[in-house]
């Protein structure tokens, strides 16, 4: 995005370290490590926190094969909500209207694929055009005529809330056909066979820690290259056992119920591509610049307005997956969809530890505060808790994950 | 007739890593009106927050005797108690709030059962609008005022306070010629009420016409007081209190070969974003490789505004002006357009435009040429790496890591890190605006060796600085600025601080 005038490229990286280095530096401070990160590892304990104690609270009902299915079943929708989300906060905005979105790219779907009986990818497309349409709408008032964020989707929370209704004619659609269905209860399941279980999810889940033990390593390698602080070894190995056994166990469980789902596969892949796309590429990182200080990303040649329209196309885009995954999951389309469903995407983005003001943030920061909601809720659910102890709880644990990051950036301020 | 309002003595004050004030003493008649005259930095605003309990009391050592007793301010309203009011040089009006409202801001007049009585305030306001000379409606919002009637109404706030000493801070820096010339007369008409006045400003002209004393200080200590009442002082005898110190010698020596003319601006004019007003008139300056062009002017002359204006229109409305870099005219409307043409501007507030502190050192010197390390759009980490290594050697950023965060080093190295970013923009122009500013003299030195090292390579480099030794240590051709216009170009071999500050000072009718 950032042209530059032609010159010699930047010289060869630094030579005659072989990878085998990567095998001995390094450092075993795990407590500096922990501490330089207090923010990233606390949303990981706590997650794990959270989970043990429902575990323990629902007698280990909450980690049942069954159980786990449907936290990623219930929950997706809003895991994909809060990845583009946490985008917008980095930037620096904030977007109220990603409930109306999903409802209103649900209806659009409905009505083609319902009442007038077009195949389900044409409904799926629509409803994907749609959102990128309303996307594009919030992207021009905020970019180009410079009207706050938090203006302009609430407006457009009204607006799109007001033409689902109108879509529907105030009555809900129902139901879908089995194809559509399968976007949000379809399984891929005994593609490989297996006994008792299936054999693909954990094919799946193993390469998934190939994956990931690989991609670790490959960074290792070229951070000991680049002379860069790593890690030491051992605690390089046992960070990706500890990871892998957690993905193995969440697949065994998976392959004990119902299979892979396909929202889950959905799901992983958009966290993967988001997750390079914020860290990786010149969109992801001028986010970040200009939610960090406006000013200077205005004065580094960054076009400020380019990027806040596409952060925003790129909002309605995945409020419309949402929207999809949502109609189909409820098997039609309701006027009242989704509704306060862009609260519970910015909790995950904050407790993810998102920063208020911008430039903080990370996807993955985001999945882990929307999974410690899914947690809490589900689990809740499971003890029979009342509705009106739920929204206290969650309530609670919001405040409190903001109320940590701010001690927790005082702290920093004041060791300067 | 010897009789002392207010007498500061041995002010003493630190900030970590700085002293600002070291043994400041004053001492202002009753009913003068008594300028402060020093050059940027020399602690003229320090010395009044340190007066006002800006710097409470405890922050500071030394005394304050105001009236005979000894005064212990910790905060404004302690100040303005007594009498004490301070007008900064950015008004502190709510714009959408009205006359009288401002007036009696955090001092309402109540009628019964407490609340507002807006009656006797519109009145009150009224008369205090007659008696600085403003006819407007106590009602109207601040916010249709011009600069001009907005101070008027700051002095009025300040007569409702009962005030006794009157501290103005450039009170005309952002006024044109008649609504100065209006304000100046009010000073004198509140002299002749019996208020005393502080004046701080840079335009000595004004002084000399109607201060009866000034104080002159210099790098935090004061240099002398002299006495204006006989007219015998001149604007040149003060600027030699303001600038007599020796030419530090610890600038780097550099053999100045100056070859082509790399950037050319011809008949540029800036209008203020807000106001109609001209910060930049019809300025021409060019610089050649291998050269270093310093731009001298005294705070609001308009130098940071002509290099933003410059650099991709950041700065201003209604730019108009000619472009030329290598001798051929080209437009740079905005900021990228701007370093592709190879023009790097280095802010003078580093924290508030230089640098995302919240993030590191790596992504900080990357952030205006990431294209460079990108292929379709995907940034090639390990590479941006290599650059902030190289950059942290080359430049001798002190970092435990390039991942560190860039809010949590000193002043100097952010500075390094800034300068980084825009080297790694590869420009062949660097506008340097305050690039030593805040930092301690060691890395002065290294900013120093860095500039010439970058002359040397055959880059342009224009230096705006406050700090006259320094314009004159490393420049090799020197242009002033006064009130957005050129007042002069200097070689470095003809220039002393006191022919610039002369030119600095220099008003439009001098200008001729």
């Amino acid at each position: 995005m950032t042209s530059v005038k032609t010159s010699s490229p930047p010289s060869p990286p630094p030579t005659g370290k072989s990878p085998g280095v990567a095998l001995h530096a390094g450092t075993s401070d795990l407590r500096a490590l922990i501490m330089n990160n207090l923010r990233q590892s606390g949303i990981y304990v706590a997650l794990v926190v959270i989970v043990g104690l429902f575990a323990v609270l629902t007698d280990g009902v909450s980690l049942s094969p069954g159980n786990i299915t449907n936290i990623v079943l219930q929950y997706s929708y809003i895991l994909v909500l809060a990845i583009g989300m946490v985008i917008i906060i980095i930037g620096g905005h904030i977007d109220l209207s990603v409930g109306s979105v999903v409802a209103l790219t649900g209806a659009v779907s409905a009505v083609l694929v319902i009442r007038e009986g077009f195949p389900w990818w044409v409904g799926i497309l629509a409803a994907l055009a749609v959102g990128v349409a309303v996307g594009a709408w919030h992207g021009f008032w905020v970019a180009y005529a410079g009207i706050p964020a938090f203006i302009v989707t609430l407006a457009g929370m009204l607006l799109f809330r007001g033409l689902t209704l109108r879509v529907l004619d105030n009555i809900s659609l129902s139901p879908f056909p089995a194809d559509y269905q399968q976007v949000a209860a379809g399984f891929l399941n005994g593609l490989l066979g297996g006994d008792g279980f299936d054999a693909f999810t954990l094919l799946i889940g193993a390469v998934a820690v190939a994956g990931y033990a690989v991609s670790g390593f490959r960074t290792r390698v070229a951070r000991v290259r680049y002379q860069q602080p790593v890690e030491s070894f051992p605690l390089f190995v046992a960070r990706v056992v500890l990871v892998g056994a957690v993905i193995m166990y969440f697949a065994w469980q998976l392959a004990h119920a119902r299979g892979l789902p396909i929202v889950l596969i959905i799901l992983a892949v958009l966290v993967l591509v988001y997750g390079l796309l914020t860290r990786r590429t010149v969109f992801g990182r001028q986010v970040y610049a200009i939610g960090g200080n406006l000013s200077a990303a205005m004065l580094s040649g960054v076009k400020v307005r380019t990027v806040n329209f596409w952060m925003f196309v790129n909002m309605g885009f995945l409020a419309a997956v949402a929207g999809v995954i949502y109609s189909s999951r409820s098997n039609g389309a309701q006027p009242a969809a989704g509704n306060m469903f862009e609260l519970d995407a910015i909790a995950a983005a904050f407790i993810g530890g998102a920063a208020v003001t911008g430039g903080v943030g990370t996807v993955v920061g985001a999945m882990v505060g929307g999974l410690i909601m899914a947690v809490m809720s589900n689990g809740m659910q499971l003890m029979g808790v009342d509705q009106s102890i739920q929204s206290v709880v969650k309530g609670l644990v919001l405040l409190v994950a903001v109320a940590f990051d701010v001690y927790n950036k005082r702290r920093a301020g004041s060791s300067r | 007739m010897d009789d002392t309002i207010l007498e500061m003595r041995r002010i003493t004050k630190t900030f970590p890593g700085v002293t600002a004030l070291a043994d400041v003493s004053l001492a202002v008649r009753r009913g003068e009106i008594h300028a402060i005259c020093g050059e940027n930095g020399a602690g003229k605003s320090t010395l009044m927050k340190v007066l006002s309990g800006v710097h409470p009391t405890g922050s500071y050592d030394g005394e304050i005797v105001l009236d005979g007793t000894p005064v212990h301010f910790r905060g404004i309203r302690d100040s303005e108690s007594q009498g004490v009011v301070i007008i900064h040089q950015e008004l502190a009006l709510v714009p959408h709030l009205s006359i009288a409202e401002n007036i009696f801001l955090g001092n309402e007049r109540r009628g019964p059962g407490g609340l507002i009585d807006w009656n006797r305030a519109n009145a009150e306001a009224a008369d205090l609008l007659a008696s600085v000379g403003l006819h407007e409606n106590p009602v109207t919002p601040v916010i249709q005022l011009g600069v001009g009637k907005q101070q008027l109404v700051e002095i009025a706030k300040a007569l409702s306070k009962k005030v006794r000493l009157l501290i103005l801070d450039e009170p005309t820096a952002a006024l044109n010629d008649i609504d100065s010339a209006h304000l100046l007369d009010l000073l004198r008409r509140l002299r002749d009420r019996g208020i005393t006045c502080i004046l701080i400003s840079h335009k000595l002209n004004e002084v000399t016409a109607i201060a009866d004393a000034t104080t002159v200080i210099r790098d935090g200590r004061t240099v002398e007081t002299l006495s204006l009442a006989s007219g015998e002082v001149t604007q040149e005898r003060i600027i030699r209190g303001m600038v007599g110190r020796d030419l530090d010698s610890f600038y780097p020596d550099r053999v100045s070969k100056p070859g082509e003319e790399v950037l050319r601006i011809e008949n540029w004019s800036v209008r203020h974003p807000t106001q109609d007003r001209l910060v930049v008139d019809d300025v021409s300056l060019d610089v050649r490789a291998g050269e270093v062009v310093g731009i001298a002017g005294l705070m609001g002359a308009g130098r940071t505004e002509l290099a933003m204006s410059v650099f991709g229109r950041s700065y201003g409305r209604d730019v108009r002006g000619r472009l030329f870099v290598r001798g051929r005219e080209v437009r740079a409307n905005t900021v990228a357009e701007a370093i592709e043409h190879g023009i790097a501007y280095v802010t003078e507030d580093r924290k508030r435009f230089g640098l995302n502190l919240i993030d590191d050192v790596r992504r900080n010197v990357s952030a205006a040429a990431l294209g460079r390390l990108a292929r379709l759009g995907w940034v090639n980490g390990n590479e941006e790496i290599r650059v902030a290594e190289q950059s942290r050697r080359d430049m001798n950023i002190k970092t435990t890591s390039v991942m560190a965060v860039v809010g949590k080093l000193s002043g100097g190295n952010q500075q390094k890190v800034v300068l980084s970013k825009w080297l790694f923009t590869n420009p062949d122009v660097l506008i340097l605006d305050e690039p030593t500013r805040g930092i301690d003299v060691g890395a002065k030195f290294e900013i120093y060796t860095i500039v010439n090292r970058l002359v040397a390579e055959g880059k342009a480099v224009i230096l705006i600085s406050s700090e006259l030794p320094e314009l004159l240590g490393m420049c090799d051709r020197i242009y002033t600025l006064a009130a957005g216009r050129i007042t002069g170009q200097v070689p470095v071999a003809e220039a002393t601080q006191e022919n610039l500050m002369d030119l600095m000072t220099k008003d439009k009718e001098r200008v001729g």
